[in-house]
């Protein structure tokens, strides 16, 4: 419990606990102590060294994750263009072949505004819960937000030149998108307006797409514009109150990335790639408390770790399945 | 260095790396430098992001007259609240009346409206699809029936162009050759829209916005004078008028003779004839 509740303080963003010795599990603490004998040692650092010297670039999950961010938000487009009624709407809320389904946090914001439980939206909404409570919560970021695909096209070019020494990179505070989440459910319910919407880069670019662009994408490009050149991620990870949302939803999601203590190196790779980084804590030599853990609660599932691992340590699994899967 | 999460402690990520090609110049900002860096940047960046929306309240705040809305729409601040901004009303419109607004129109943005000279609501979906498709309500659902709607009301704005004020007829097509605007015709096509430039007219008086009205009893010629030989007439609104827009996107004059006071009620505008 104790951990669970760490992986939801870190999410809102408190830095992950360093949990002492007593609170490793037995089989934690065997792995730690026979990863420190000096053969260990010495074989640990020539595997690192030997997968440094070859690196396979693989982009095994990212080719399927962009094509279905490309296709959900195609199936929107192209149903509305041919009117083929398949799905109607757009991110905010829709219905697929009928059936409600309504965006979390857009949902959010409409009942704070207008302080009226809907019944159609409560069925969009628990229709959303259920759906992404199983596949992961924020896989929502990852697999289907269409601007979570430019910011990542963004983020390849900020890395690009900051190895070149033109820009660096502008680390914020993460409880930052705390913040942002609790003013703007303030503010929804305050002024009776949904304020967020105003500059929800989520809705404004699926409008865009399936309705014709607009002025609103003027702000996209500008957060773009601040992620490549100031702030590495910069609306993903210290802005976004949607992340946040299904951030709580994907705490207790069946669909998780698991660790494995016994495969890992603690080379640290994952973490560079990684979006969220604090959820990869536990990757850091002599930090993991047992000898499995799913990964907390704001990871986005993108599978970028899997990629870079080169010992298979980071694994998608299913919680309750054991190895079935 | 590409480690950059503020909450990393140890620098296991940055020790084993070069931290940069060229010899150190400057002295590394110490952990709470950093800290305080990233503090002082959320609340800029985040107090940024809050102002930049709550921008949102100035076209608001500034708008000189409100929006055509959909049918069913509920009170402007209610229906901007209740709106989640999926544009499913968009979708089922078959004469496409029903747009999105932008990012300019502030707290109003990804809003349904209609600019009833360029298309009008003409409900050549008969049973109100907009309202029926509307996720939240904020096109109410209470509303069934055309007659029920409520978007604003016709009023004669310029009597001296009107073509039937002046006791003129019109023939040839409504809005020009150019015009996009779609019509159901019943005659023509129950079921479909055409286009109004594929439709002409030959009429020794100028009824269209009576003629083409889709709601019963809400609008009707009458004469301007008592004489017998005055062909004269004026376009008369009455309270069945939902505001729909029709009478605005007929008009064959430019600017048009007959317009929507988006919102109007009829309690509100009196018993102006």
């Amino acid at each position: 419990m104790k951990f669970f509740i760490d992986e939801l303080r870190t999410m809102l963003g408190s830095a992950p606990q360093k949990w002492s010795k007593d609170d490793h599990s037995q089989a934690a603490r065997d792995i730690h102590t026979f990863k420190q004998t000096p053969e260990q040692r010495k074989l640990r650092i020539a595997s690192i060294h030997e997968e440094l010297g070859n690196k396979v670039k693989n982009y095994r999950w990212r080719i399927q994750r962009w094509a279905s961010i490309i296709i959900v938000n195609m199936i929107f487009v192209l149903s509305y263009w041919f009117d083929v009624q398949l799905v109607e709407g757009a991110l905010t809320a829709s219905r697929f072949v009928g059936f409600h389904l309504a965006d979390l946090n857009s949902a959010l914001q409409v009942v704070l505004a207008y302080k009226v439980i809907l019944i159609n939206l409560v069925i969009g909404v628990v229709t959303v819960l259920l759906i992404w409570w199983f596949v992961g919560g924020r896989s929502f970021c990852s697999w289907v937000c269409p601007y979570h695909l430019l910011a990542e096209i963004a983020e390849m070019l900020h890395i690009k030149l900051v190895d070149k020494g033109i820009v660096k990179d502008h680390p914020m505070r993460r409880s930052t998108r705390t913040v942002m989440w609790v003013v703007f459910a303030a503010l929804a319910f305050i002024t009776g307006y949904t304020v967020f919407e105003t500059v929800n880069p989520v809705g404004i670019l699926s409008r865009s797409l399936i309705y014709g662009a607009g002025f609103g994408l003027v702000l996209v490009a500008v957060l773009l514009l601040i992620e490549i050149f100031y702030s590495r991620r910069f609306w993903c990870r210290y802005i976004c109150p949607i992340g946040l949302t299904y951030g709580f939803v994907g705490s207790i999601s069946p669909v998780v990335i698991r660790y494995d203590l016994n495969h890992c190196l603690h080379e640290g790779e994952c973490r560079n790639v990684c979006m969220v980084p604090h959820v990869l804590e536990m990757t850091k030599k002599n930090r993991a408390h047992d000898e499995i853990i799913d990964i907390g609660a704001d990871c986005t599932r993108c599978a970028m770790c899997l990629e870079v691992c080169p010992t298979g340590a980071l694994n998608f699994k299913i919680r309750g399945t054991g190895d079935l899967i | 260095m590409r480690s950059n999460d503020m909450t990393t402690t140890d620098n296991n990520s940055t020790r084993n790396k070069p931290v940069t090609n060229q010899p150190p110049r400057h002295r590394l900002p110490t952990r709470k430098e950093r800290e305080r860096r990233a503090l002082l940047l959320s609340f800029l960046a985040g107090g940024a992001t809050i102002g930049v929306s709550l921008l949102g309240y100035v076209p608001i705040m500034n708008a000189k007259e409100l929006r055509l809305r959909p049918p069913g729409a509920l009170d402007e601040q209610e229906f901007l609240a209740s709106c989640i901004k999926c544009g499913q009303c968009v979708q089922v419109c078959p004469v496409e009346a029903i747009k999105l607004a932008d990012i300019r129109e502030g707290f109003g943005i990804g809003v349904p409206y209609l600019d009833a000279r360029k298309q009008a609501c003409d409900f050549s979906c008969d049973v109100v699809q907009c309202v029926l498709a509307c996720p939240t309500g904020a096109l109410s659902h209470d509303l069934d029936k055309k007659e029920q709607t409520r978007m604003g009301l016709a009023r004669l704005d310029k009597p001296d162009l009107c073509l039937a004020h002046q006791g003129k007829g019109f023939k040839g097509i409504a809005r020009g050759a150019k015009f996009n605007g779609l019509h159901r015709y019943v005659k023509v096509d129950r079921w479909n829209p055409i286009k109004i430039s594929d439709h002409k007219y030959d009429l020794p008086l100028c009824d269209l916005c009576v003629r083409e009205c889709p709601i019963k009893d809400a609008i009707s010629l009458q004469p301007v004078s008592d004489k017998p030989d005055d062909k004269r007439r004026k376009p008369v609104v009455h309270e069945a008028c939902v505001g729909c827009g029709m009478c605005e996107m007929i008009c064959p004059v430019e600017p048009a003779a007959i317009i929507i006071d988006e919102r109007k009620k009829w309690d509100q505008k009196g018993k102006q004839a």
